[in-house]
């Protein structure tokens, strides 16, 4: 496969999208503070995730054939200029991101009418955007400093999100001051691996910087900086035993920003880390290392269980989610660690297949916090027959999560066996079939406090507002969606692990 | 192995290792929340140091421009970049600490402490008591 690389100093708008893909939602947040209204600012976070959303579409088509593009921000041409470099697997993640926002942002207007104080709203859009920019950022970006700044915009912008659930639960702002800790020693982490990647190569541009470290991979300097930046992106994308400020961030944040967070802030983590693998260290390094199988492999089969069997133990709708995204992560992680292009495939189409599951089980969770007063399990009784399209839906996103065939989820797991299968790792596929049995146990819970725990016996259709149950249904048909129709993700994640494995990237 | 060259040479990474772990020590071992935040300010700066003392070139000057740009081939400058960098970086960290110091604000107005072990206290009568802290404060339209 030859890769093509594009690059023109022409001012059409398709030679600047990659700079228009951040800029439309930075350029909105701040204008949103400016006018300070709250219908206006709803109005200018839907379309800009609209606009961005078309913008990564457009993305997409144009590396779709294995190419990439290449922008030279100012005009300063990399290595020494910051460089925006598109290539499948950063437009597929684009795509997840955007698409996303643009269905969580209609949904958002109701929900964050009933969990914050109105004189918050505008604020909120605002924080909104910036961390859709940031997130966004992260993953165009191929300049590794700039991978920190953008990382540390969104983060902040999510911190400011979480604690907001405070109107409704107090211990949103615990748990948001905890995961800015956490969060705040994993960036640092991450920036002390840079600071020893620029000491030895003298440049922070990716695909450079990946040119220079050839050779180098015995240097201690190379090595301590993988486990820096392994253990700093680690934290925030909750690895197992790194996990600790999820549960809770997730499950007191206000739903919408859940349902945002859990569906692309992991896993645009997940992203930063094939990136450094892959394009920076390279296989032959993490070969080398061995790292892969003596630390990524245990502790995300132990993700997979453990945090699964948590999971089963829930009192909290949200919480149960919550651990049942670390355990998902565990999946992308397996898919990772086993080294071949198959398992790539399988970690990218899991992080978009998982990502519009999870969108879908958080915006239902927080329709059941309107009409029943809370997440709790005991508040969801007998709500299958009160809100029957709510809980149609929770039905389509929990057969998703456990990777029923005919559903998105179904499609990611049996990649990953496959590709365990091929590796002849074969007893992966049994620990993976066995995580997702736990996994039919925790979504029978739920759908037995649906539908078999008759909290009342009156039953008086209560449905959720409209604007939610049509980004719910949307989300919950693109669940069933790409898991027949396959041809379009897989051909993405296929040819983004291909792309990741090939060595020859060696040219700007 | 460790002779003195080998001591003295590397005299900046003792003093950020040492900065870096007294940082993050303070943040995992003191309960008091504005504790963590200055112990993770101390974590944060110890990076700092570390990054402006891998730019410097050993009988490097500042690096700038004389004024009347005639630049002198022979002297040496030192690396300016990671000064940049970390300008960046201690902005990123203003901000960081802002947001946190807001935080404790608000933790304490809620709960009435800062201090970790009598949050985690009135957390656990949270948690078992299965209720939300403020449902008696309607704020929704429903």
């Amino acid at each position: 496969m030859s890769l093509s690389i594009s690059h023109s100093d022409s001012f059409s708008l398709i030679e600047q999208l990659p700079i228009l893909q951040i800029l439309v939602p930075f350029v909105s947040a701040p204008l949103i503070v400016f006018i300070g209204n709250r219908k206006v600012a709803w109005w200018i976070a839907f379309i800009a995730s609209l606009i961005s959303l078309l913008i990564a579409i457009n993305l997409l088509l144009l590396v779709n054939d294995g190419s990439i593009i290449s922008y030279h921000i100012g005009g300063w041409a990399p290595p020494i200029g910051i460089e925006y470099r598109v290539d499948a697997l950063n437009a597929f993640v684009l795509v997840l991101i955007t698409l996303i926002s643009s269905i969580v942002v209609p949904y958002a207007y109701k929900s964050v009418e009933n969990e914050i104080p109105e004189q918050h709203h505008t604020l909120f859009y605002a924080a909104y955007l910036l961390c859709v920019t940031g997130l966004m950022g992260v993953v165009i970006t191929g300049d590794v400093f700039n991978v920190f700044v953008f990382l540390e915009i969104s983060s902040l912008a999510s911190y400011v999100l979480i604690s907001l659930g405070s109107h409704r639960d107090k211990r949103a702002l615990t748990s948001a001051f905890n995961y800015l800790i956490i969060g705040t020693i994993g960036a640092t982490f991450f920036v002390i691996g840079i600071g020893l990647l620029y000491m030895v190569t003298g440049t922070l541009n990716m695909v450079d910087m990946a040119e220079l470290l050839e050779g180098k991979s015995s240097s201690s300097t190379v090595r301590s900086a993988f486990a820096f930046i392994v253990v700093g992106v680690g934290l925030k994308l909750a690895i197992y035993p790194l996990h600790i400020w999820l549960p809770k961030a997730y499950t007191f944040a206000p739903s919408v920003i859940t349902a945002f967070l859990a569906a692309t802030a992991t896993k645009v983590a997940i992203y930063i880390l094939i990136r450094f693998m892959f394009t920076i260290f390279r296989p032959s390094f993490l070969e080398e290392l061995n790292v892969l199988d003596l630390v990524i492999l245990p502790l995300s089969i132990a993700a997979m269980i453990i945090a699964s069997l948590i999971a089963v133990f829930q009192k909290d709708f949200k919480g149960l989610l919550a651990y049942s995204s670390i355990a998902q992560v565990g999946y992308i992680l397996l898919g990772i660690s086993l080294m071949s292009e198959r398992g790539l495939t399988a970690a990218i189409i899991h992080i978009f297949n998982h990502g519009i599951t999870k969108v879908a089980l958080f915006m239902v969770a927080g329709a059941y916090v309107i009409k029943r007063g809370g997440s709790l399990l005991t508040d969801l009784q007998g709500a299958g027959f009160t809100m029957p399209w709510t809980s149609t839906a929770t039905v389509i996103g929990c057969l998703s999560l456990i990777g029923i065939p005919g559903t998105a989820g179904f499609i990611s797991k049996w990649i990953l066996v496959e590709a365990a299968i091929e590796n002849g790792k074969w007893p992966l596929a049994i620990i993976i079939i066995f995580s997702s049995l736990l996994a039919v146990i925790y979504c029978w819970r739920v759908i037995e406090t649906l539908y078999f725990k008759n909290g009342d016996s009156k039953i008086i259709v209560n449905e959720a507002p409209l604007s939610m149950l049509i980004s719910i249904w949307i989300a919950s048909l693109a669940c069933i969606y790409f898991g027949f129709n396959t041809d379009t993700t897989i051909s993405i994640s296929d040819l983004a692990a291909k792309m990741l494995y090939l060595t020859s990237l060696n040219s700007y | 192995m460790i002779t003195w060259e080998f001591i003295i040479g590397h005299l900046n990474y003792w003093f950020f290792i040492v900065l870096m772990m007294t940082g993050l020590y303070i943040v995992i071992a003191k309960g008091n929340l504005v504790k963590k935040v200055v112990g993770l300010n101390i974590f944060q700066t110890s990076v700092f140091m570390f990054y402006i003392s891998i730019g410097k070139v050993i009988g490097g000057t500042a690096p700038i421009f004389p004024m009347d740009m005639k630049i002198n081939n022979d002297v040496v400058y030192s690396n300016p970049l990671p000064h940049v960098l970390i300008l960046t970086a201690i902005v990123v960290g203003i901000a960081t600490t802002s947001l946190a110091l807001a935080l404790i604000v608000r933790i304490r107005e809620e709960y009435g402490t800062i201090e970790e072990d009598e949050i985690f206290i009135i957390e656990q009568e949270l948690d078992f008591s299965n209720t939300r802290s403020n449902t008696d404060k309607p704020i929704g339209h429903f």
